[in-house]
Order: C-alpha cells, then structure tokens, then sequence
C-alpha cells in the first residue's frame, strides 16, 4: 500500500537535494557550502541538516562578507552558526578592504568584481575546496538553466559553458584534479515557490527584512535602498524617507533594491510573489550592468 | 481561492518530468514558452492580474516570440539555436513540471540520451505537413532506449493543414506502427497548433473530431505512477554516517521498492546478512527533533538505515531484501551510448559509475552498432561520439546489477575517463553476462535458466507436485 504513493512534489525535491549533498561528502575530500544568509541558502542548509542528522554538518559554511551586507544578515548568521553549532568561515577582500571599495564611491561593477568575485576566489584557494556547494537555482537566470547539478571549473575557477560534462540519471562524475573544483548545486530543480513553500511548511527561520517593516529608504540609481548605516552619502540619507518596504533577495544593502509591501507573513509574501509578473532577480543591480551579465560573471567565476 | 487554501492544495501537488523532442523547426521552442506562458493562472487575485496584463498590452499578447521565452545562453541567442539540455519549470495546481529541452539535431544525441534519462514522459514534435522522418524515428528510438513508458505524439502545425482530421489519423496511425517495432508501452497522440495555443492549454475548436485531452491536462493527469510500484527493494549505499561509537548508520537514496524495521536484509556483493534495526527518514528531521526515525520507507525518500548487527557495510555496497536477490557479477551485457569526441577504446580501462559505487573495468567486445535512424546492426570495432551499441563489459569487481528495465537507478552507469576524467558514455545494463559469470552464492545453490525454465515447466504442468519455486 505504501508503495502506490507517490510522495509529493516537495518531498522529491528534498530527496533530490540530501541525495546530491551527500553524494558531496561522500566523495570529495575538502567540501564547503557558501551561506549568503539569504532564503536559499537557508533552505540548503536545512536540508544539509536532514541530511547528515544526527550528525553535526560534515563541511564548513563559507560567508563571502563584502563588509557592505544589511547587518542583519551579519547577526542572523552568527545566531544560527550557535544554534546550528556549524562550522563558518567569513572571508571579506583585505586589499578591497584597504582601498575602501564602496558600491557608492566605486560602482557596482567593482564592487562586485573586487568584494565579491575577486573575495570568493581569495577564500576558496585559502581554502582549497575541492567541492563548493551553492544555492543557486535553475529558474533564476537564462544561463543557469543550463548548467548541471554537479558543475566542473578549472584550475582558475573558471566555467566552459559550451563544454559541460554530460549529467545523467542521479549518476554524478565527481572526478577532479588537483586544483581543479566542482560547483554543486543542490537546489537547481527548485523554483522560487517550492522554495517559499518549504521555507513555509518546514518553519525555516530566514531574516526579518524579507517581512514587510517600515524602513529609510532612498531612491537609488532607480531602485529603492535601505538606509542601513552613515556608509550611506550624506547628500543621499538626506533624502530618506520611510515606507513599508520589504526584500525579495538579500545582499549588499546598496545594490539591493526594497519593494513597497504590507506583506508580513509568508503566505503574504507567497502571494505577492505570485502576483508580481517581474522576476526575483530585477531587484539586485548588478544584472542590469550588461546584456547577459550572468553568464559572463559565471565564466569568470562568479556563482 | 485564497491563498491559503492555495498553499494547501501546492503542498499536495506531484512532481513530473518530461522531455520534449524535436528540431528548430517543429515548433519546440514555442510549444515550450507557449506552455509556460499559458499556464500561469493559478488563483483568483492572479487570474485577475493577468486580465489586466493582457488589457494593457492587447493584442500583442498572441504575438509574443514564444521561442525567446525559452531562449538560453547569450553565444546561442546569437546563433539562434540551441545547443545543449536545459531545465525548466512551471507548475498547475496539480503538478510541478520539470521540463529538458534539447536540441533536435543528429550531432546532439548525446544531450538528448542526458535529457531522457530522468524524464517521465516524452513529448516528440511531428510537423503535421511532413510526417514521420528520420529525426522522429531517431527520437523515438532514444526515447525507448531510455525506457520512458509514456510517449505523448505532438502533431504540430496543424493550422497549415487545415486541421485535416485525416492527416492526424495517417500519422498517428504511422507512429503507432513504429511504437509498436520500439516496443514504446503508452502512446497518446494531439493535434496541435503551439503557434496559435490549439489542444496546448484548451481544447481547440478547430478540432471537433478530436477527443482526446488537450496538451496540459494530459500532462496534468497522466498515471505515471506505476513506475513506483511495490518493486524490489534497492539501497546503494551511499555514505557511511558515525556521528559517535554508539550509532552507524548507512545513507542513501532508496531506489526501488520499500524497507521496514525488522525486514531481513544482505549486503551485495559481500552477501552478509543482517536486520534492519532502525530507520531514518531524513524529511522527517527538524532541528527540534534530529533523531526521528520511521517504521517504513519507500522510493525515493533519502533515508539512514542502521542494522542489528555490526555488519561491514561502506559505499558502494548494495542493500537488499534477502527473499529478492539481484544477480552479482562482473561481467555484463550492457547498451552503450558513447558521449566523447574521442573514440572508444576496447581493452582500455575505464571507470564506471553505477549508483554509488565507481569500479574500473572495461568494454571487452561490441555485439553490434544501432544505427538511429533505420535501426540497422552493424559490426564495429570502436565507438565514435554519439554511437549507441550492445557490448559485454567486464569490471574488476562484482557488482549487484538489475536489468535498466526492471530498475533505472540501479541499472544505468556512466564511463568516466580515467585520464580526462570527461563522463565519456552512459549505459545501461541489459543483463548478466552468461560466459563468465561471477555468481554470489544463495544458500550454497546458484540455478542456470534452463534449471529454472525447468523449474517453471514442472509448476505449470505438474502442480500435483507440489514444486517449489526456484
């Protein structure tokens, strides 16, 4: 009797996910899993608790902190690594750190590039990580559609696009070099509603600025940002106001634009996510720099 | 509906995974963005909302490139093709769908075998002005080989022939034929225009004669779950979990039938027997309750199993019922599809992938070459990129194997290059190779097929007997 079920769609989904981070485990020797202390990231590490339960997590989580994250975040991350009792490394750029690289002085694009991007390859050859597990899903960004679950980058970090390693069945190739490294990505089959929808059910704490709160903001380079700290320019704080705002992403407060909102529970927000006819990412700046950003950021080695 | 009620009836919902075939010029890209697009109204507030989208943008809401919508990386945008498989998503109340789109093109057979091979159900694009061709019969044929039961027969463009009922049925009925030589189980056929939305979303009514389902709702209510029935039970071990010297428990992925606490298990392919002592469902985990185990578990739930008895069990191994061994063996017939620009080697070693265990071995002969297109067998001495072939493999080690078509997860591989370590072939495995056979030994006792056959006549002819089953 119990075999004529079929479990739902959630519950595939989560099966998928624990049989990829174990088959990680299993078979890489040095693993770490990026935390962005967003909802993904989130979801990922509860599901890497379900997986190695009653264990402790197997692997490190890695923060890439750009020192310019809604602070939060920074508190959100540090609570849960006590709750959780995991295991986190926090990286920030100390060269970026000592040019002062602020996305408002600098840009987004060197911003990213140097806080982020430049950061993230910093950490991970400190690191060595043969196996960099991130939350990244498939209904994000056109190029991602295509890039498979277990995705293999060069010694630089680097992804080849047009030569992908074929990915059948549950059947992973996690053979690698020396230097080289595997990108895995758990949740590729999820969308932005399973991911609400389990972040529903299962009860996984996320951060309060994806609820709908009043807040300063600013309008900023065509979106709305928060006033988060004095980092902000003057001349821009001086034009704060305050409005019932929420985030549908989390990241670098000055490149993460807030949306009017009254959405205060998850089944709100659910709502309002399916009402919205714009994609998740159009509030995060940094796609907007160029036609196919992603997919160039991707090759350099950007998640 | 509102949307808590909403949420209720999501959190029931079932997963299926399709894939679609056909070239550019079937219409493929639009059937897709024409699914996606027209499959957005969920509830009220968003049926509302997407009136009002369509009365601020009139009429060029038909006129939509359906195909940009499915578009993917930027190099191809530029060609104007695509050339690899991607995901996609969309759901209905009932169903999430994972959709992989790949290229329809010869050269691309490999994407279309890694598209395949985690899908339900295939949808294979006709163009209703030009019939069965060569690609339908190459599409059909992987679609077979990958052993996907449900074939939907997409008749497109049916606006360019007048939604000539007699044109549906010559092809349907031709298709049925080449079903029928594939051995394809389930075949549904549509008339259908992805241009226009006809038999896509709605039943169309240009096609009165038609009186099957339209395109989605077919999808939305096909019974895709006997593939799940009660089958042997299969659990490739796939990481070893000892937290402290007080708990060992074996993690995988069950990947056929279903385990209870008590039942009588053997480790493969050391043949060690012991019980199930305890089970953990890992969705059942919640950070309140990190030990929480079940009675039962069935495919596919991720799950730890511990056992009675200190049991030398690591990954690789395969645990099973002990009433329903598989064969153990290191030599295997098996259907190789060669992914890698680089020939293949006979003789040369390779690693080879199934489940969780990696063995080394190689391919010691090729049976034959199919070609896609007519189905012809050839001999050959090597495989070039894209070649599909029967061949005997012989591994280093013995491993528990069932046919692919009694079990996808425990009898496909992958062919990784020791060298590049490129997966450079899947495959999968038809059954144990007779020759040289490595048998595990049952109760001291191993019977051949003509013993069994043997066996099975006696039952049928002499029940009187009262013979037992071997």
């Amino acid at each position: 009797m119990l075999n004529q079920e079929r479990l739902t769609h959630l519950k595939q989904l989560e099966a998928e996910s624990i049989h990829i981070l174990r088959e990680v485990a299993a078979e890489f020797s040095n693993p770490v899993m990026m935390y962005s202390v967003g909802k993904d990231s989130s979801v990922m590490l509860h599901l890497a608790m379900k997986a190695f339960a009653p264990s402790k997590l197997p692997f490190p989580l890695l923060h890439v902190d750009t020192t310019w994250k809604f602070k939060e975040m920074i508190d959100f991350r540090d609570q849960r690594a006590k709750d959780l009792g995991f295991d986190l490394i926090v990286h920030s750029n100390p060269e970026g750190l000592e040019m002062n690289i602020s996305p408002f002085e600098h840009g987004s694009k060197v911003h990213t590039d140097i806080m982020k991007t430049q950061a993230l390859k910093q950490a991970l050859n400190a690191g060595g990580y043969d196996a960099v597990i991130g939350g990244a899903r498939r209904d994000e960004e056109k190029s991602r559609a295509k890039e498979r679950i277990f995705s293999f980058r060069d010694k630089h970090h680097r992804w080849d696009p047009k030569n992908q390693r074929p990915e059948l069945w549950n059947v992973y190739n996690t053979a690698i070099e020396k230097g080289e490294s595997v990108r895995v990505f758990p949740i590729s089959n999820w969308t932005e509603l399973d991911v609400w929808q389990y972040i529903y059910l299962e009860e996984i704490p996320i951060p309060s600025l994806y609820f709908a709160k009043e807040q300063e903001v600013v309008e900023y380079e065509g979106t709305k940002i928060m006033v988060d700290d004095d980092r902000m320019p003057e001349a821009l704080r001086k034009t704060a106001k305050k409005e019932m705002v929420r985030f549908r992403t989390l990241g670098c407060y000055p490149l993460t634009g807030a949306i009017n909102s009254t959405a205060t529970t998850l089944p709100e927000i659910i709502k309002e996510m399916l009402l919205s006819t714009s994609s998740e990412r159009e509030g995060r700046l940094i796609d907007k720099d160029q036609e196919g950003a992603m997919e160039q950021k991707k090759i350099e080695g950007y998640f | 509906m509102d949307i808590i009620d909403y949420l209720k009836q999501h959190e029931n919902k079932d997963m299926l995974r399709f894939l679609t075939c056909g070239s550019v010029d079937d219409g493929k890209s639009t059937l897709i963005g024409r699914m996606l697009y027209d499959s957005k109204m969920i509830f009220d507030d968003q049926l509302a909302a997407a009136e009002s989208e369509s009365k601020k943008y009139g009429t060029t809401g038909e006129k939509i490139d359906m195909a940009l919508l499915v578009d993917g990386l930027q190099s191809e945008r530029e060609q104007g093709i695509t050339i690899d498989v991607a995901y996609r998503f969309f759901t209905t109340e009932k169903r999430k769908f994972i959709i992989a789109d790949t290229p329809g093109h010869e050269q691309y057979t490999r994407n279309m075998v890694t598209g395949a091979s985690t899908a339900d159900v295939a949808i294979i694009l006709i163009d209703a002005r030009k019939g069965i061709l060569t690609q339908t019969r190459r599409h059909s044929f992987i679609v077979s080989l990958l052993g996907i039961e449900h074939v939907v027969i997409a008749i497109n463009k049916m606006d360019l022939v007048d939604f000539s009922e007699s044109v549906f049925n010559d092809i349907s009925q031709a298709y049925g034929a080449l079903a029928d030589e594939l051995g394809i189980k389930n075949t549904y056929y549509i008339p259908v225009s992805a241009l226009n939305g006809d038999n896509v979303v709605d039943k169309s009514t240009h096609t009165p004669w038609f009186e099957g389902k339209p395109l989605l709702e077919l999808l939305d209510t096909m019974d895709i779950s006997k593939e799940q029935k009660a089958e042997n039970f299969r659990f490739p071990v796939q990481y070893v979990n000892r937290p402290h010297l007080n708990f060992r428990g074996f993690c995988g992925t069950i990947a056929a039938g279903s385990v209870a606490v008590g039942d009588e298990i053997t480790v493969l392919p050391s043949g060690k027997t012991t019980k199930v002592k305890s089970i953990i469902n890992a969705g059942d985990i919640s950070e309140a309750d990190r030990e929480a185990t079940t009675q039962e578990a069935y495919a596919p739930m991720a799950v730890t199993i511990t056992t009675e008895d200190e049991v030398d069990i690591s990954r690789g191994d395969m645990i099973v019922h002990t009433h329903s061994l598989p064969r153990v063996s290191n030599s295997l017939k098996v259907m190789l599809v060669w992914m890698d620009e680089k020939p293949m080697d006979t003789g040369r070693t390779y690693d080879i992938k199934r489940a969780t265990s990696v063995v080394s071995g190689h391919i010691e002969h090729i049976n034959y070459k199919i070609d896609v297109n007519t189905y012809e067998r050839t001999q050959v001495e090597t495989l070039e990129l894209n070649d599909i072939a029967s061949c005997r493999m012989v591994l280093t080690r013995p491993i528990a194997s069932d046919a692919y078509k009694e079990n996808r997860l425990t009898g496909s591989f992958i062919v990784v290059d020791r060298i590049t370590n490129n997966t450079v072939g899947a495959g999968m495995i038809v059954g144990v190779s007779r020759r040289d056979e490595d048998v595990i030994k049952r109760n001291g006792k191993h019977y051949s097929d003509a013993e069994k056959a043997l066996n099975q006549y006696i039952r049928d002819n002499f029940p009187e007997w009262e013979c037992k089953a071997v």
